[in-house]
């Protein structure tokens, strides 16, 4: 019997807010243990909670983001448990009225389950919660650094939609590129912004029934979910297809190991004793709040990539390498207005200002040729004023010095040579101080005009067009 | 009675109940378990359930950061810390 992978995915990720949820402590990451901490974020007796109103729009805005309700009557519940990083005995969450319901995801990806080169997750919820503080473990002791406690959390609940560990992997990465475009989160997992919890189960293929559902914990890699699944799918198959039954249960990512193991089962699960947060009151959003929320909402960076190849038609490799560096696209989009050629335009951005910069260790801001300029100089390629290889010469002046590649080709001389009578003359210099090669051609070795190509261009000082270069030097020999 | 577990509760808690305990907490929460039944005797069709007996909503900050407490104040009343860390037992999941 064949049998097929049900995931959904719990993505929890740290929204972009100055500071913390509750207080003013600062929501930054890497400052010395314990220096962003305040009675509220420690959880000392007496202290009261009051809501970060980025948190509530950046929520908000996610929920636009994945096409969700949002709620018109959110509010907070405690969930109830003892661990060290959590000094309150209970995170704040949202249980029954979480901020947003519904909605789906819509992303690239090429296998089962996908149309077109593209899949559709539905969104089960987006909740809003605290972050806890973090755990150091030494010889006979454990430390806490509440830095992190109380920093907003949002938590992302798909829908079992996903089937595969490549389907998951291309899920996340696409979800957290739309969260960081749209300024929710920085989502850097170096700096552990982004986690996740991963349920799986198999059933036999085309059932309709959802098998015993396993969950994977504390993923903060997206390398490893992907791990975790190859090593965990073809566990739960081989257990059902030997007439085993798979348990309920947690289980741990070994990343070391390359193996998930067993945390605890459902039966000591945690009972949570969830109820309403009396120290804070439900949130209603109004409409001008709404409104508000809703004009941040900028284009996703599917909605910009397909956008691209169809205004543009540029290729979609260009328009992947411009969706993943929005400024870059921005660019683009200001280069190429007025220009004949924007195939020729995303070339010139993407292969030679981008290098450029990056080598130069600068920024599109510090660039002060006028933003026409890579249009003009692709025109000046394409009306054969200047060769390919002059025009890179152009551009380096462009980048230095900041003046428009025609004020350039104009001083420096460098326009083109495509004169049949200037040509000429290169062409017979060339062959008179290079009989061995001439003859060479003559002998039926093609090869050789390359190499007398080059001398012209080399004489020429790179200004022949190198097309009419060719074909005078070939009616020359052959004459 | 309802089935309210002491022990259970007692567990979750983390609270060591002795037997005689259990037999004592158990009846008296019990009993105050059953005059909380009462109240579902009340009719509340056409109350909407809340939280609050006050009509407060979106009370909210501006993010905003604020001085956070120092290092030293904020590990003043531990028992013990090193490293500018709060020391705690062995934790083992």
């Amino acid at each position: 019997m064949e049998y097929e992978a049900v995931i959904g995915l719990e993505t929890h990720v740290q929204l972009k807010t100055r500071s913390k949820m509750w207080c003013g402590c600062a929501n930054q990451f890497g400052a010395p243990p314990n220096t962003h901490v305040c009675p509220v974020c420690l959880g000392l007796p007496g202290v009261l909670p009051v809501v970060n109103d980025e948190a509530l729009r950046l929520t908000a805005l996610t929920g636009l983001m994945l096409n969700s309700k949002i709620s018109a009557h959110a509010k907070f519940d405690r969930k109830n448990y003892f661990y060290p990083d959590s000094a309150k005995n209970y995170q704040i969450t949202q249980y029954d009225r979480p901020s947003t319901e519904g909605g789906w995801f819509e992303f690239e990806y090429d296998g089962a389950g996908s149309l077109d080169g593209l899949a559709r997750v539905k969104i089960t919820r987006a909740h809003l919660e605290e972050d806890v503080g973090k755990n150091v473990h030494f010889d006979r002791f454990s430390g806490v650094d509440f830095n992190r406690a109380g920093v907003p959390l949002l938590e992302i609940v798909s829908e079992p939609d996903l089937t595969s560990s490549a389907m998951a992997y291309e899920y996340l990465t696409s979800l957290t590129a739309a969260l960081v475009r749209e300024g929710v989160s920085d989502c850097d997992m170096e700096k552990g912004m982004v986690r996740c919890d991963v349920n799986v189960s198999v059933r036999p293929k085309g059932s309709q029934k959802l098998g015993a559902k396993v969950e994977i914990k504390n993923m903060n890699t997206f390398s490893g979910v992907r791990r975790a699944l190859d090593y965990e799918i073809p566990r739960q198959m081989a257990v059902v297809a030997a007439g085993g039954a798979i348990p309920q249960e947690t289980r741990r990512w070994d990343e070391l190991a390359g193996i998930t193991e067993t945390m605890r089962s459902k039966e000591d699960a945690h009972d949570y004793r969830y109820f309403p947060e009396p120290d804070l009151m439900p949130f209603v959003p109004v409409d001008e709040w709404m409104n508000s929320v809703r004009s941040r909402l900028v284009e996703m960076p599917l909605a910009l990539k397909k956008r691209l190849i169809r205004e543009y038609g540029i290729p979609a490799g260009d328009a992947e390498v411009l969706t993943n560096d929005w400024p870059l696209a921005d660019y683009f989009e200001r280069a190429v207005r007025g220009a004949k050629n924007s195939k020729g335009v995303a070339n010139w951005v993407i292969n030679n200002l981008r290098a450029r910069l990056v080598q130069r260790g600068c920024g599109l801001e510090d660039m002060r040729f006028p933003i026409s300029g890579i249009g003009e100089l692709v025109e000046l390629v394409d009306s054969g004023r200047v060769s390919s290889k002059i025009a890179q010469e152009v551009f380096e002046q462009m980048f230095e010095r900041g003046e428009s590649p025609a004020a350039i080709v104009e001083h420096k001389g460098l326009s083109q040579v495509s004169d049949v009578g200037a040509i000429e003359e290169f062409c017979r210099e060339v062959i008179v101080g290079n009989p061995k090669s001439a003859e060479d051609f003559r002998a039926g070795k093609p090869a050789a005009l390359n190499f007398l190509k080059g001398q012209v261009m080399k004489l020429s000082k790179g200004k022949a067009n190198p097309g009419m270069a060719g074909a005078v030097l070939e009616r020359l020999l052959r004459g | 009675m309802s089935d309210f577990n002491v022990h259970y509760v007692a567990k979750l808690a983390r609270i060591a109940l002795s037997p005689d305990e259990e037999e004592r907490l158990g009846s008296q929460l019990g009993n105050i378990l059953s005059y909380i039944e009462k109240l579902k005797s009340a009719d509340v069709s056409g109350v909407e359930p809340t939280a609050h007996a006050f009509p407060l909503l979106n009370v909210t900050r501006p993010d905003v950061v604020e001085t956070s407490l120092t290092n030293e104040e904020a590990l003043r009343n531990a028992p013990s810390h090193t490293g500018g860390l709060f020391v705690v037992p062995n934790i083992l999941e």
